[in-house]
């Protein structure tokens, strides 16, 4: 049962992550709020990997986090650039409130 | 916006998304804990073709071999995160602040050693924790502190030779993938006397590349501007 320490403390950055995404308006928060979602996640596979019957964990699950975090972090990137765009172009951190089409 | 007023919801909905989310949180916990004590084991599978992947490190293993195709798409992602980047258009270059002597002679030291505990990190994946991921991010890391000091690649080495070692992890693992089709019969099917020479030479240049995108991603739009030191 030691693993499900792992994956209940995953469970418990990811709805924190996702209440964040909700309540936070400024951009850069946002995607903090989306990266403790997905560390999470891989706290929840690599706690899930350690279910086996000696005390070698499941390699395969911790492939699939190696190659998550890479993606998370290209993503992250790719976010922040948006936002630095966003900001140079609007002046603004957070995404406005209605969309009225003037 | 007022810069104080960070939230955007107002407080009633904030109540509600509370216990949404906590019920939320409920349901995942106990989809966790009523989970069989024992997984459908891939580890099994892994040890018994461990000997055929040409690495002796299972997570190696998994990924640069049995699930190669993975960390090939994991590749084309990266690139595709930084081809996405340099679409957005040249960010407005901030000037940094100047470096000092002290951090300029730490960086003199560092990097050589971060280089070498790259290399290191490479040689140890294919029996160890480590690997073209590890070294790569490790190599970024020297690259980014050269750039927050100050350094830029100058203008001759920013075209082609940058572009070169941005592509090469892909490329080299594409090119490896169609060149064992004759002999396995698959797309990127190793042949295991030869799995374990090609896995090392795959990884390099990912780790090449890896540390070169991810230097590149922290520079941002500002490398395309050009007329930069």
């Amino acid at each position: 049962m030691f693993f499900a320490l792992y994956a209940l403390t995953g469970i418990g950055l990811f709805v924190l992550g996702l209440y964040s995404l909700i309540v936070q308006a400024h951009l850069i928060r946002k995607i903090i709020a989306l990266n403790i979602m997905g560390s999470g996640v891989f706290l929840v596979l690599v706690g899930l990997g350690g279910r086996t019957s000696s005390a070698v964990p499941d390699p395969v699950p911790q492939a699939m986090v190696l190659t998550g975090i890479v993606v998370a972090i290209a993503a992250t990137a790719l976010a922040l650039t948006l936002i630095l765009r966003v900001q140079a172009e609007t002046g603004r951190t957070d995404l406005p409130e209605h969309t009225s089409e003037h | 916006m007022n810069t104080a007023d960070h939230r955007a919801l107002p407080k009633p909905f904030q109540y509600v998304l509370l216990v949404l989310i906590s019920a939320l949180a409920c349901g995942l916990g106990y989809a966790v804990l009523s989970l069989p004590d024992q997984a459908i084991e891939l580890k099994g599978l892994v040890e018994a073709n461990l000997e055929a992947s040409g690495v002796r490190n299972p997570v190696t293993a998994v990924l640069l071999n049995f699930r190669a195709y993975d960390t090939l798409l994991e590749m084309a992602v990266l690139l595709l995160a930084l081809i996405g980047v340099w679409s957005l258009g040249a960010t407005p270059m901030r000037r940094g602040a100047d470096p000092g002597p002290v951090l300029s002679a730490l960086v003199h030291g560092l990097v050589p050693m971060m280089i070498l505990v790259a290399g290191y990190l490479l040689w140890a994946g294919a029996h160890a924790p480590g690997g073209a991921f590890q070294a790569g991010a490790v190599l970024a890391a020297s690259g980014v502190l050269l750039l927050l000091t100050g350094k830029r690649l100058t203008a001759r080495l920013t075209g082609r030779p940058l572009r070169i070692a941005l592509l090469a992890g892909l490329g080299a693992f594409i090119t490896i993938g169609v060149i064992v089709m004759p002999a396995g019969g698959m797309f990127l099917q190793y042949p295991p006397s030869h799995a374990d020479g090609l896995i090392l030479f795959i990884e390099a240049t990912a780790t090449l590349s890896i540390g070169a995108i991810l230097t590149a991603l922290f520079l941002g739009g500002r490398t395309v501007s050009g007329g930069e030191r």
